[in-house]
């Protein structure tokens, strides 16, 4: 069998750290291969090497048993290899066809033959199963189709090897899967394809080798076949990980958070949540569980004040809060782990000091009469990092933008459990975690909960939701079909109430 | 750091193509830069001409500047310092007041003017999203027209319609002491003002909470909404410092450099400091420096004209070929970077450092 990418002993340095420390991955031709490692492991560095993004300053590329050298994307490009990045590279307002097409316009004479593009794209949609319409603008299509888009791309370009950079933390449970058929199409019509993923479960469905680094530095290659979820865990992190969640039984206290008959506007308009009434007790974790869009995030934004009510009200200790400014919001005791931290979360241009007090920049003792204490400000992001474990090249001098995915949201959490909130908003908290940060960011939102503080979370993950909560609201089409104990349910039962089907027993 | 260093080769790519139009043009480049330099700072009493001709650059271009830390783009310091400039002027031919009074009442006016000037396009987009480029500029030529009318209604000059009344010389930014020191030269207060008003700005900008909220609006709104931030008042407060830095500026241009206003100009020194503020990297260091090469370049080009068969516009065709490369700094940094890679073979081609140059 025949190597189409072989990447032999790469090294990769940034300032203050080294990304891939030797590191070899071969791709065989038709194969799914799986790229693990933990937070800041390296992974999108070195697919940032074979994309051409980076200079190794180590290491030979074989591409087809050729050794080349990849200055840039296009060279990239022009050696059959595409890759859809964590973050998608997309215009806004321009439609699919104009997007796929930018940078290699095609002509009729002297001007863009869009029709010709627009039809070879519905071609190739039709032909790998992407569904794609080329008309479309991409502002109004859904994360998953603007994946796709990006897939679409790379196809275009005559791609043969596709990376793809965590190109499930974005998705539903339901995207997901569709990802992981068109990707066994695309290896039927003879594709190669790297994936970054940090869901084992994944790795085992479609993968068929995966190759593991810890720490910049290549732990091995496995045959997914041969390899249980647990042992590649293991290698990854060098130590067993626990994949259930312990916690004891909650012992909900009084009200934190009260939600009564709140009605609120989507951003088509139109009401995105109706008639939404809750409730969340001191020392518990109260779970929301639905298909995304269906009111979550205008929950979320109502209560933290992102987002305008149109009717009802929102108590926090029994103080009502619905129309107040953010900034007293979090000063009365909210906490948010937002759940697009790119434009949300962090200023990426800040450095990870700045960024970890975003929120308290104006207080004491980092702040006194209106001019800041680099001190003081430095040492408390210092305990906040360490805590959490946040990796990055020159600590908190870093700037946030090149973290890598997960330690900028080990940051965030870390930046919202200091303030350590009566109420704590968590939205799809450990969104891009590997296995090991995800277990301990459970362990801290269970003790958060045992402190007596309550926890509202938000996640798209069933099993994230099953697990943590102690009890759980499940939206639909912006209603609440109702609330159950978390442990006298189970998966079915929830995923029934999440497409409509209500329920009598309700609590 | 690095931002100084593509600077400085942007300063000497731009000196040598200006080198080369000039043998185009059949001159020698060695003497026409001699004369140009020698033009600008040959004697105290040029330096000191020198320095006045950057003082309003150095304010243009903390105006905006200023603004772009913030993520706005103003656009408008030229009405800004036409408004500021009208204010003080008015200001002065107004009132009988003791000199220091008067001028302290002069600046607050400049100030509060050229600060107004931009608190209505901040206060559009804040409140309407209207884009402050479009906004700024309509402000430009409300003030132009501005100063049409009121200089001839209501203080128009002895002799020409077209002109203010001169203001009499203890009303203006001028002061004895200074015009001797530098051997009569127009150099005045705004010098000193333009000075405090570099140190205030970095002061603000990297020392106060104010410029925290201000540079993590511009670098992302969102997350400073998130973070309670309030993004309107920001965007209205940015808008409005930056106007009462471009105000001053005109106070410095029309009440120091000059002695009267006239109508129909929209001053040049406004859009100038787009590029003063590009070539000094928006820090107000570099702004100043920035500031003070232009002013050389100006202010050298008469003498180099006059010594010399090469025409004044040359000034301007450096400065615009020295921002030409300041903008293009990628393939600065990109040149940089290769540089860097051989000699201790450890960077890329678009790493880490080049993205923060790009402003
Ligand atoms: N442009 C950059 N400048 C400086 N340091 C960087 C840059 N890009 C990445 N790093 C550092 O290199 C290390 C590896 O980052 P990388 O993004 O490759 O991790 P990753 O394995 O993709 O992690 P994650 O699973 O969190 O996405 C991190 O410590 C990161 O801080
Ligand atoms: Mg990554």
């Amino acid at each position: 069998m025949s190597y189409v990418v072989e990447m032999l002993n790469i090294r990769k340095e940034f300032p203050g750290i080294v990304a891939n420390d030797n590191i070899t991955l071969t791709l065989k031709k038709g194969e799914i291969h799986a790229l693990l490692g933990e937070n800041g492991a390296g992974k999108s560095t070195l697919m940032g090497v074979l994309f051409g993004m980076y200079q190794p300053e180590k290491g030979i590329i074989k591409i087809r048993e050729k050794e080349v050298k990849i200055t840039s994307p296009n060279v990239a490009n022009q050696l059959g290899i595409g890759m859809v990045h964590q973050h998608f590279k997309l215009v806004e307002n321009f439609t699919v066809t104009e997007n796929i097409i930018l940078g290699s316009e095609p002509l009729k004479g002297m001007v863009l033959d869009i029709d010709k593009a627009a039809k070879r794209i519905a071609e190739l949609s039709k032909h790998y199963g992407l569904n794609v319409d080329p008309h479309s603008k991409i502002e109004d299509i859904s994360v998953g189709m603007q994946q796709r888009v990006e897939i679409m791309k790379m196809l275009y370009r005559e791609a043969e090897v596709l990376i793809f950079d965590e190109p499930t933390a974005v998705l539903t449970p339901h995207e997901i899967e569709e990802l992981m058929k068109i990707m066994r199409n695309l290896i039927n019509e003879g594709k190669s394809i790297i994936i970054i993923t940090h869901k084992l479960k994944e790795i085992k469905a479609v993968a068929d080798r995966c190759t593991v680094i810890r720490r910049g530095k290549g732990i091995g290659t496995v045959n997914v076949k041969e390899t249980s979820t647990a042992q590649m865990a293991e290698m990854m992190v060098g130590r067993e990980v626990n994949f259930k969640v312990d916690k004891k039984a909650s012992t909900p206290g009084e009200v934190v958070l009260q939600i009564d008959s709140l009605s609120v506007k989507n951003n088509r308009k139109v009401l995105g949540l109706k008639n939404f009434s809750v409730e969340v007790k001191r020392g518990e974790i109260f779970g929301i569980a639905g298909v995304e869009g269906n009111g979550q995030s205008e929950i979320v934004e109502a209560i933290t004040g992102l987002r305008k009510v149109e009717s009802g009200k929102i108590l926090l200790n029994g103080k009502e809060i619905t129309n107040i400014p953010i900034r007293k919001r979090i000063e009365s005791g909210i906490g948010h782990i937002p759940e697009d931290r790119h434009r949300r979360g962090l200023v990426l241009d800040y450095t990870l000091e700045n960024n970890m007090v975003l929120e308290v920049y104006n207080k004491p003792p980092f702040a006194k009469a209106g001019l800041l204490n680099g001190s003081a400000i430095k040492n408390y992001a210092k305990s906040i990092l360490e805590n959490f474990d946040v990796r990055s090249g020159e600590g908190g001098a870093s700037i946030a933008r090149t973290l890598s995915g997960g330690n900028q949201q080990k940051a965030i959490i870390g930046r919202e459990m200091e303030l350590d909130p009566d109420l704590l908003i968590a939205v799809q908290p450990t969104r891009g975690l590997d296995v090991g940060s995800i277990e301990y960011i459970h362990k801290r939102l269970i003790e958060h909960r045992d402190k007596g503080k309550a926890v509202l979370l938000v996640s798209l993950e069933l099993d994230e939701v099953l697990q943590l909560s102690d009890r759980i609201a499940i939206v639909n089409n912006g209603e609440l079909i109702g609330t159950v104990i978390a442990s006298e349910t189970n998966e079915n039962e929830v995923g029934l109430m999440m497409a409509g089907v209500s329920k009598e027993r309700s609590v | 750091m690095r931002n100084t260093i593509v600077s400085l080769i942007s300063i000497v790519l731009g000196l040598i193509a200006g080198g080369l139009l000039m043998l185009f043009i059949g001159a020698s480049p060695i003497e026409g830069y001699t004369y140009l330099f020698q033009g600008a700072l040959k004697n105290i009493s040029r330096i000191g001409d020198t320095l006045a001709t950057a003082t309003p650059l150095i304010f243009s271009g903390l105006a905006v500047a200023f603004a772009f830390r913030t993520g706005l783009f103003n656009i408008g310091a030229s009405g800004q310092m036409l408004i500021g400039g009208l204010a003080a002027t008015a200001v002065a031919l107004t009132f009988d007041l003791s000199r220091p009074i008067l001028l302290i009442v002069m600046v607050l006016a400049g100030i509060i003017g050229g600060g107004l000037w931009a608190f209505i396009p901040g206060l559009f987009k804040a409140k309407f999203n209207v884009h402050e480029v479009v906004s700024t500029i309509m402000m430009n030529w409300i003030a132009y027209w501005t100063v049409y009318y009121v200089v001839p209604g209501y203080f128009k000059g002895e002799f020409l319609e077209t002109e203010s009344r001169k203001l009499a010389e203890e009303t203006t930014l001028r002061t004895p002491w200074l015009t001797e020191l530098f051997q009569g030269s127009y150099i005045n207060l705004g010098l000193f003002f333009g000075v405090i008003a570099v140190i205030i700005m970095a002061f603000i900008i990297n020392k106060t909470t104010l410029g925290f909220e201000l540079k993590a609006v511009g670098f992302n709104r969102h997350a400073a909404e998130y973070a309670g931030m309030k993004v309107n008042r920001n965007i209205i407060l940015s808008m409005l410092i930056s106007g009462a830095l471009a105000g001053l500026g005109g106070v410095a241009l029309y009440t120091g450099n000059a002695s009267s206003m006239q109508i129909g100009i929209l001053p040049s020194q406004g859009y100038d400091g787009i590029a003063v503020a590009l070539l000094g990297a928006n820090s107000p260091v570099g702004v100043f420096f920035a500031a003070l090469l232009f002013g050389i370049l100006y202010s050298g080009t008469g003498f180099m004209n006059a010594m010399i068969e090469i025409p004044p516009e040359l000034a301007n065709t450096i400065i615009a070929i020295i921002i030409y490369f300041a903008a293009t700094s990628v393939l600065i940094h990109r040149v940089l970077n290769k540089f860097r890679k051989t000699r201790s073979n450890s960077n890329d081609v678009d790493g880490p450092v080049g993205k923060k140059g790009e402003a």
